[in-house]
């Protein structure tokens, strides 16, 4: 025998349309009850929402119809409704009231704070410094502490033309030829932070350019901007040293970002120079959290300050590799927050790496079975864009970069995502009938 | 999960060791079970009855911290939430985050069909496969049933893809639910107007929910702990995308706290999918491809900060391949393997005539010179030099890539290119230029420079090929 409460039969018939039933006035507060059995016209019914509920059904049908109301006529075009177990639970009259809460994460260390470039205070010439790093939390977690200073972005230049995306080369292509004028229309016209400036041709295999001429351009770069600079080697182990050593040295003071010292190099000369000059030394490995502690633990015994190193652990562009990167930055960076001194230094990206995919540059793609690429002059810019956004997600705090549009939306996300962009507010609570 | 070493595992276990699941042991089977690459299910004894409360105990103990659901039927059908860590390096991340792109039912039926289509078919080939896209929003600009129904109807004809419907008027939900009901689409959205409603929608047709509540999760919450009270516990969370300024900012805050609470505090009651709505952003932008590009920029920042489904209006190719590739690079298993097999490689039918490409054993860089030549039917072989799976350019920088290794590589190998070949020429990337005249000495083969990119092969073979 079942026992069910009036105010549940209405509810539970209100499902099947009977809902006029609710005419039906029966004083009290009645409870009806049923023998077992039943079936025949309803068994449909029953199936879906149980035999009890489909006996009360029945029921009130004769009821109904005791009444004068056609229940025949009603219950046959009535289907089975897919809804299983509706019967048990019902529709609640009103919310019922939860508040949201959640602790935040909890670290133990901060990244070390660093700053690039030296005013005249400090013994340099720069009018501006870049500051970069001083986390407590994994970046954009600002309910768990907030990000102390945005990432900064460095836009490159080269000591000589270079091969570049067609999409990047537009806006370069008047000043490759003059390393001063490239740095200077970064600065002006594109609005840099800093500027970096790779003395690639002196490579053995490029020009083999002498390390004396190579400081000469940093020297001429020195001039022509007042921001931060940071010095690149050209990546040959055998050679960088001494360039870099030359270009230190010229730069005495400036406090310039020297990139870089690896393993495979003699480290400890550029460390020195670096020292001596009173420059930032940038840490590079390759995609090895090891290798990066090793390399680190390195400089602080060649007696490196610890204010005065930035890591670079590799960065992969966008589908070609940047899961590795995300994650060696991620996992680096978390392991800081937790207490490895050996890793908490602030974090530089080659986002310009980007460029190397066929992705940002090629007009189409080489496979038949592809769709459409879309026009690579949009593509491109978002690719370098999408690559930069996602380290700086991971941890980045500087990033080396090449379009200068590029450049501005990664600097416009990144600050708004820090809290710092005011914008009128948007009313989304009907986006869906948005017409677009 | 809550178990977090195969041996809590293998205490529910039938400890047969039948071998029935594929493993040896079921310790073996625990292992796997742990890792999430096997399914319980695949153990049949524990299915039996006398096992039925270890299997039961056992299930609720694997689930996933945050609910999986199932959307839409069939082969496209998608998986939705199922997620354990907050970060992918913990172990993986399991169900990629579903861009699900929009169509309206004010369009014209013709752009209608052909954006479904667009949708449908598009495909990039990555690391050996397919990238392809996962559903299609249906949202009623009309707000009338009989139009929206017409719409979803037509998107159905057009599409195997999973749906989202979405409108905030019960009416309009149901004339969608009663041409799609049986494709188990997504409904978007129960707010805090129309739950009720829409919860008795959800119920009569036993469909997955989107509770939108913006910037408030107090009421998300509730609205979550009320209809799991209903008995509807398929939900969805849409805390709501604002696309500029401050409110994105707090955006994303919510979007962390609510994926926190989830995993590592163990709320069950907020441990749903989320939904993120980076189309938002063409509420704000006229320019298209402003719009475009700062969709995408959202896209990227929730793909990886925890949406598990996102609705997206541009279609434009070269966002929907940035975004589609990034949800790939964040959902890729970080455990599996990076390598290919080094040796020789036959593509297509080469005679003693066809080239002979080099490349590295890095994965990406692999099926990318595979596909390019395979795409444009060019019979060569591929020499992959072990260069302990990293790419041409760093695998040179760091010392990886060597002449000698070349040479390793090939001695190695299954298929004798002395013998396969009688042109003695190797063709390298264009990248190890620099160690061409290393590699003449070394493997006294005739060194050919390559492209700079493997999608450039076919018209350097037309300039270069046969060497003369």
């Amino acid at each position: 025998m079942t026992t069910i409460n009036f105010q549940d039969l209405i509810k539970i018939l209100e499902k099947y349309e009977i809902a006029e039933l609710e005419n039906v006035v029966i004083d009290g507060d009645v409870e009806i009850e049923m023998l077992e059995g039943g079936g025949g016209d309803a068994a449909a019914l029953q199936l879906a929402i149980g035999q009890g509920a489909a006996q009360i059904g029945m029921n009130l049908m004769q009821l109904a119809q005791m009444l004068g109301y056609p229940v025949g006529a009603l219950m046959q075009p009535v289907g089975v409704p897919p809804a299983v177990g509706a019967a048990e639970a019902e529709i609640l009259e009103k919310l019922l009231d939860e508040k949201f809460s959640v602790e935040h994460e909890k670290y133990t260390t901060a990244v070390e704070e660093v700053t690039i470039g030296a005013t005249k205070a400090d013994g340099g010439t720069r009018e501006t410094t870049v500051t970069i790093g001083g986390e407590r939390a994994l970046p954009f977690f600002n309910y768990a502490a907030p990000m102390p200073n945005p990432i900064a972005i460095t836009l490159d230049c080269f000591d000589m033309p270079i091969g570049l995306a067609k999409a990047v080369k537009v806006h370069y292509e008047d000043v490759m030829e003059s390393p001063g004028e490239w740095a200077k229309k970064n600065v002006e016209k594109f609005g840099a932070d800093m500027v970096t400036i790779h003395l690639i041709s002196t490579d053995p295999l490029i020009k083999d350019t002498p390390p004396k001429e190579a400081a000469k351009v940093v020297e001429e770069v020195l001039q022509a901007v007042k921001v931060p600079i940071v010095i690149g080697g050209s990546g040959n182990p055998d050679k960088d040293p001494a360039v870099l050593e030359a270009a230190a040295e010229v730069a005495e003071g400036e406090r310039c970002l020297i990139a870089s010292a690896n393993l495979n190099m003699d480290y400890e000369r550029i460390a020195k120079a670096a020292m001596d000059h009173g420059h930032v030394i940038l840490s590079w490995t390759q995609l090895d959290i090891n290798n990066q502690k090793t390399l680190n633990r390195y400089l602080f015994k060649a007696g490196v300050n610890r204010k005065d190193i930035v890591i670079d652990p590799t960065t992969a562009a966008l589908g070609y590799g940047i899961d590795y990167a995300f994650t060696n930055i991620e996992r680096m960076r978390l392991m800081a927050l937790k207490g490895d001194t050996d890793l908490n230094f602030p974090i530089s990206c080659g986002i310009t790496n980007a460029w190397g995919a066929r992705e940002a540059w090629m007009k189409e793609s080489p496979l038949k079975e592809d769709s459409d690429w879309g026009p690579r002059e949009y593509r491109g810019p978002l690719f370098e864009i999408i690559t930069g956004l996602t380290l700086g997600v991971a941890g980045g705090d500087l990033f080396m970069m090449m379009h200068p549009g590029a450049a501005a939306t990664v600097k416009e996300i990144t600050r708004t995502l820090r809290g710092d962009v005011e914008a009128k507010p948007v009313p989304i609570d009907d986006w869906v009938t948005l017409e677009v | 999960m809550k178990l977090s070493s195969p041996l809590e595992i293998y205490d529910y276990l039938p400890k047969t060791n039948c071998g029935e699941c594929g493993e040896a042991t079921c310790m073996a089977f625990a292992a796997k079970l742990i890792e999430r690459e096997v399914k319980l299910e695949t153990c049949k004894p524990i299915l039996e009855d006398k096992f039925r409360k270890k299997y039961e105990e056992l299930s609720e103990l694997l689930a996933p911290e945050i609910k999986e659901i199932v959307l839409g039927v069939g082969e496209r059908a998608i998986k939705i939430g199922g997620e354990d860590v907050m970060h992918r390096h913990q172990l993986t991340f399991f169900d990629e985050t579903a861009l699900v792109y929009d169509v309206w039912d004010t369009m014209d039926e013709a752009d209608l069909v052909a954006r479904v289509k667009a949708i449908t078919d598009w495909q990039k080939f990555y690391v050996g496969d397919f990238l392809r896209l996962y559903g299609v929003a249906v949202r009623s600009t009309s707000n009338d049933p009989a139009k929206f129904g017409a719409c979803v109807r037509k998107v159905l004809e057009t599409t195997p893809l999973p749906l989202v419907l979405c409108s905030f008027d019960p009416k309009v939900l149901e004339a969608g639910l009663e041409v799609a009901a049986d494709k188990n689409p997504l409904i978007y959205a129960a707010n805090k107007d129309n739950w009720k409603d829409v919860a008795k929608l959800v119920k009569k047709y036993n469909v997955a929910v989107t509770l939108y509540a913006p910037a408030d999760l107090d009421l998300l919450k509730s609205m979550a702990v009320s209809f799991e009270k209903m008995g509807i516990s398929d939900l969805v969370l849409d805390p709501g995308t604002y696309p500029t300024g401050k409110d994105l900012e707090q955006t994303l805050q919510r979007f962390l706290q609510i994926r926190r609470a989830g995993i590592v505090e163990g709320q069950k009651d907020i441990a749903y999918p989320i939904m993120s709505v980076p189309l938002t952003t063409w509420m704000v932008y006229d320019d298209p491809v402003d719009a475009t590009y700062w969709e995408t920029v959202l896209a990227d920042v929730f793909t990886i900060r925890y949406a598990d489904i996102m609705i997206l209006h541009s279609i434009e190719p070269y966002a929907v391949m940035i975004q589609r590739t990034l949800v790939d690079n964040i959902y890729v298993d970080p455990r599996r393997p990076v390598q290919v097999d080094p040796g020789v490689n036959v593509i297509g039918n080469p005679t003693a005539d066809s080239p002979v490409f080099m490349t590295t054993n890095f994965a990406l860089t692999y099926y990318t010179v595979e596909s390019d030549v395979a795409s444009n039917n060019i019979d060569c072989y591929i020499l992959v030099v072990d260069t302990e799976g990293i790419g041409v350019e760093a695998a040179l920088a760091g010392g990886q890539l060597t002449s000698a290794k070349v040479k390793d590589t090939m001695e190695k190998a299954d298929i004798n290119l002395e013998e396969a070949v009688t042109h003695k020429t190797l063709i390298i990337p264009g990248l190890t230029a620099r160690i061409s005249g290393e590699l003449e000495d070394t493997l006294g083969w005739n060194i050919l420079v390559g492209p700079g990119d493997s999608g450039r092969i076919p018209g350097f073979l037309e300039e270069k090929w046969p060497p003369k």
